[in-house]
């Protein structure tokens, strides 16, 4: 048991905040900060950047030109580069699909699509939720049905909840393959190309009025039979495995760290009473709760990367994680929105004509109350906080934990 | 970084959970619990031949362990297996303040502690001093050859037991300052010291100290004089440490307990952990448990830093262990029902334990304030 970084860790951190100092496009950080939207262009350069880098596939193993990074130094990586401003690497393509193809994908598949993962070629989003099938995702009834030629599966269904999917030229789908098979059995993981004739994209406006989901409708898509991963009907398998992934970084220590840092700056511009609203009792008490939750989380993420780094499946704990890490990080996101009085009131949106025109934001504080709503979302995907309660306890009293 | 126990720290906790699931039963503690002195020679023997308090102490003082974490792992397993025997008084206080302050001679005590042959209390809390351990209103003033020592302390745990008693007094300054705060090792017997003691709640004894013309000499000053209070910081440090760590034990123990009867338990013609009203209230206390876990390893792992990190951390573990043990021992408590509620089943003293090691050495309120000072400085 040992707390401290070793020399090696250190030099690590002095590197990647060399390399952040750099590299990382003062504006982009900027507008991070500032809470604006990042185009796709702005996502594209910076993993450019970090792909010349080689820090682009941080957990890839290096035979597949990764970066093969320890626990420790996915770490270091998270709290410097949310403490930079730093765009998050986008994951559908790097830390889902990617490790889904690695583990399962033929080598024909894994030499084709991961360089293009890589390079940005290809923009990859996922299809998993359908307006049906949420937190009861194996209910999915889209559908792949082979043609009698067996060169195709035709897909028909509806996809949604598609995150930035309006950027994305391939889409990764658990379909339905075997409308007889127990409900999870009958489930294949598909790679569709999206501008295959059928595929259409509709935008879905969040209440803090970004653009930021879709939905994804299939009319008779043709899907070639080279683009199933491994076999037919193991698809669960392979999205479960997938989900394991999605949620090893789903505490977002270096988001909330850096979401703290932003409360106490509002916080000490904001005057109540007379006196920066730091000092007051009530509001610096939840202010160093929060802090000390974030203190042991941030612990509890490092043992439990480290655990799964030598070999441990990190299911259970990465529940646990998924749902303290959210709780942390919309308590960070309230006490934003309080901090900002009546300025957090103001509002810009895409999808209100002409509201582009700067607001007013004496303590530049940013659009905290749309993060706030936005980040309502923190608990309800990847398996809802109730879904992942309920793991939990069905997991520990089965005697597995 | 790394969160593996080493080898020794490993065989140091399964050797001690072995002996306390073999010798620490229900039946046995609550027997313990009814004697007149409110703990067991036979266990403390034991623990001290398994080395235990030789392991709160580093090899310089005459043990083999002393760190953070070695606190840690013993204190987990005291903690879940509810030991009341007065470790946290004798050894982690009373004899680390010896260890800390002591001339060769005081310091010669600490083997016969580690042996098992000594006990020993704090006196310093006072009865209008709360949690705020700067204010010293006891005295000590010289007199020619004699210090002469006046005044009462509060709670002042396995002070009946003890052989010699660590006493705070203050020789100068106001009465909340640091500076002034001298320390004394008096054998209990030393005239004009009384002891009224009481059973505590959780377990153990402790007594109201009255100290009136209590007549020390300069042989019998722990260190400096007026300068106790760095040591004394210290100490309290590490006490919370173990505090932190023995209710993180206990609280393991509520959580495995609230486990085995939600599965077995059944109404309704079904296990009560099947329903969601529970299971999801049951998977929040697991979730606690990992945030507490890692509250305890980040105070351990910063005893040995530097004053402001450490304070800051150790308030952080006892802000946290305070809320997190308040919701399991309430829990475990309501999940359970009825059967909760007396003193014969196990549940009964692990959820005392885990609510009153609150009201030592700072509650919940008095270190989430401690933790806003702190930050600010």
């Amino acid at each position: 048991m040992d707390l401290s970084y070793t020399d090696e860790e250190n030099a690590f951190r002095e590197e990647v905040r060399a390399f952040l100092d750099e590299k990382l496009p003062k504006e982009m950080a900027a507008k991070v900060r500032e809470g604006g939207d990042l185009t796709k262009e702005d996502m594209d350069q910076w993993h450019t950047i970090l792909n010349d880098q080689g820090w682009l596939a941080q957990n890839w193993p290096k035979e597949f030109g990764g970066a093969e990074w320890n626990a420790v130094q996915r770490h270091i990586w998270e709290v410097e580069a949310a403490a930079a401003h730093a765009p998050r690497i986008v994951p559908f393509g790097l830390g889902m699909l990617a490790p889904v193809l690695q583990k399962f994908g033929s080598k024909e598949q894994q030499d084709y699509w991961l360089p293009r993962i890589l390079t940005g070629e290809d923009w990859w989003c996922q299809g998993y939720s359908e307006p049906g099938a949420g937190s009861d995702l194996a209910s999915l009834k889209t559908s792949a049905i082979k043609n009698d030629a067996g060169t195709h599966y035709i897909v028909n269904g509806q996809k949604t909840w598609t995150t930035l999917g309006q950027h994305a030229n391939m889409i990764f789908c658990l379909v339905r393959t075997d409308k007889d098979a127990k409900q999870q059995e009958g489930i294949s993981f598909l790679l569709i190309d999206m501008d295959t004739p059928g595929v259409e994209v509709r935008p879905i406006i969040l209440l803090d009025g970004t653009h930021e989901v879709n939905e994804v409708w299939f009319t008779d898509v043709e899907v070639p039979v080279e683009n199933l991963v491994g076999e037919e009907n193991k698809g669960w398998t392979y999205a479960k495995y997938l989900l394991t992934h999605e949620r090893t970084n789903i505490a977002g220590v270096g988001s909330s760290k850096a979401g703290l840092t932003a409360v106490k700056r509002i916080a000490r511009a904001e005057l109540s009473g007379g006196r920066p609203l730091i000092e007051n009792p009530h509001f610096a008490a939840r202010v160093a709760q929060v802090e000390m939750d974030l203190m042991a989380m941030s612990t509890s993420a490092l043992r439990i990367i480290s655990k799964a780094a030598a070999g441990g499946a990190p299911g259970l704990e990465a529940s646990m994680l998924k749902v303290k890490g959210s709780i942390i990080r919309q308590e960070i996101n309230d006490l934003a929105r309080r901090a900002a009085g009546t300025y957090a009131m103001p509002f810009a949106s895409e999808a209100i004509e002409g509201s582009n025109a700067a607001l007013p934001d004496p303590l530049a504080a940013g659009p905290v109350a749309a993060q706030y709503f936005n980040n309502r979302k923190l608990s309800i995907f990847g398996g809802s906080n109730e879904i992942q309660r309920g793991i939990i306890a069905k997991v520990t009293m089965s005697g597995g934990a | 970084m790394n969160f593996d126990l080493t080898e020794e720290r490993q065989m140091l906790q399964d050797s001690l959970r072995r002996y306390l699931r073999d010798k620490y039963d229900t039946a046995t503690r609550n027997a313990i619990l009814d004697s007149d002195t409110g703990m067991s020679s036979d266990i403390w023997n034991g623990l001290a031949e398994l080395g235990i308090i030789g392991a709160l102490f580093t090899e310089d003082e005459g043990g083999f362990g002393g760190a953070g974490f070695d606190l840690a792992v013993v204190f987990e397993e005291l903690g879940r297996a509810g030991v009341v025997e007065p470790m946290l008084d004798s050894a982690v206080l009373a004899g680390g303040l010896i260890a800390d302050l002591g001339n060769d001679d005081q310091k010669s005590h600490l083997e016969t502690l580690i042996g098992g042959g000594l006990q020993l209390a704090l006196a310093h809390g006072e009865p209008s001093s709360r949690y705020d351990y700067t204010r010293v209103d006891t005295t000590a003033v010289t007199k020619g050859d004699d210090i002469i020592l006046n005044g009462r302390k509060a709670v002042v745990v396995n002070a009946e037991a003890a052989d010699m008693l660590v006493v705070s007094a203050r020789e100068e300054g106001a009465v909340s300052e640091e500076d002034g705060i001298s320390l004394f090792l008096i054998p209990k017997d030393r005239a004009g010291l009384t002891v009224q003691g009481y059973a505590l709640l959780a377990g153990g004894r402790a007594a109201e100290v009255t100290l009136d013309d209590v007549i020390a000499r300069d042989a019998d000053r722990l260190g400096a004089a007026g300068k106790g209070y760095a040591a004394l910081e210290g100490r309290i440090a590490a006490a919370n440490v173990a505090l932190c760590a023995e209710t993180l034990g206990a609280m393991e123990s509520a959580v495995a307990l609230t486990r085995e009867y939600l599965m077995t338990r059944k109404q309704f013609g079904r296990p009560i952990g099947t329903f969601q009203a529970l299971a999801h209230r049951f998977s929040d206390l697991l979730i606690e448990m990992e945030q507490s876990r890692s509250a305890v390893i980040n105070a351990a792992g910063h005893l040995e830093t530097a004053r402001p990190e450490r304070e800051k951390q150790v308030s952080a573990a006892k802000n946290l262990l305070g809320r997190a043990g308040r919701l399991v021992a309430e829990e475990a408590i309501q999940m359970h029902g009825g059967i909760a509620m007396t003193q014969e089943y196990e549940l009964a003293h692990i959820a005392k334990r885990i609510v009153m090691a609150d009201h030592r050495f700072g509650d919940t309120d008095h270190h989430l304030e401690r933790f806003i000072k702190l930050s600010a400085a």
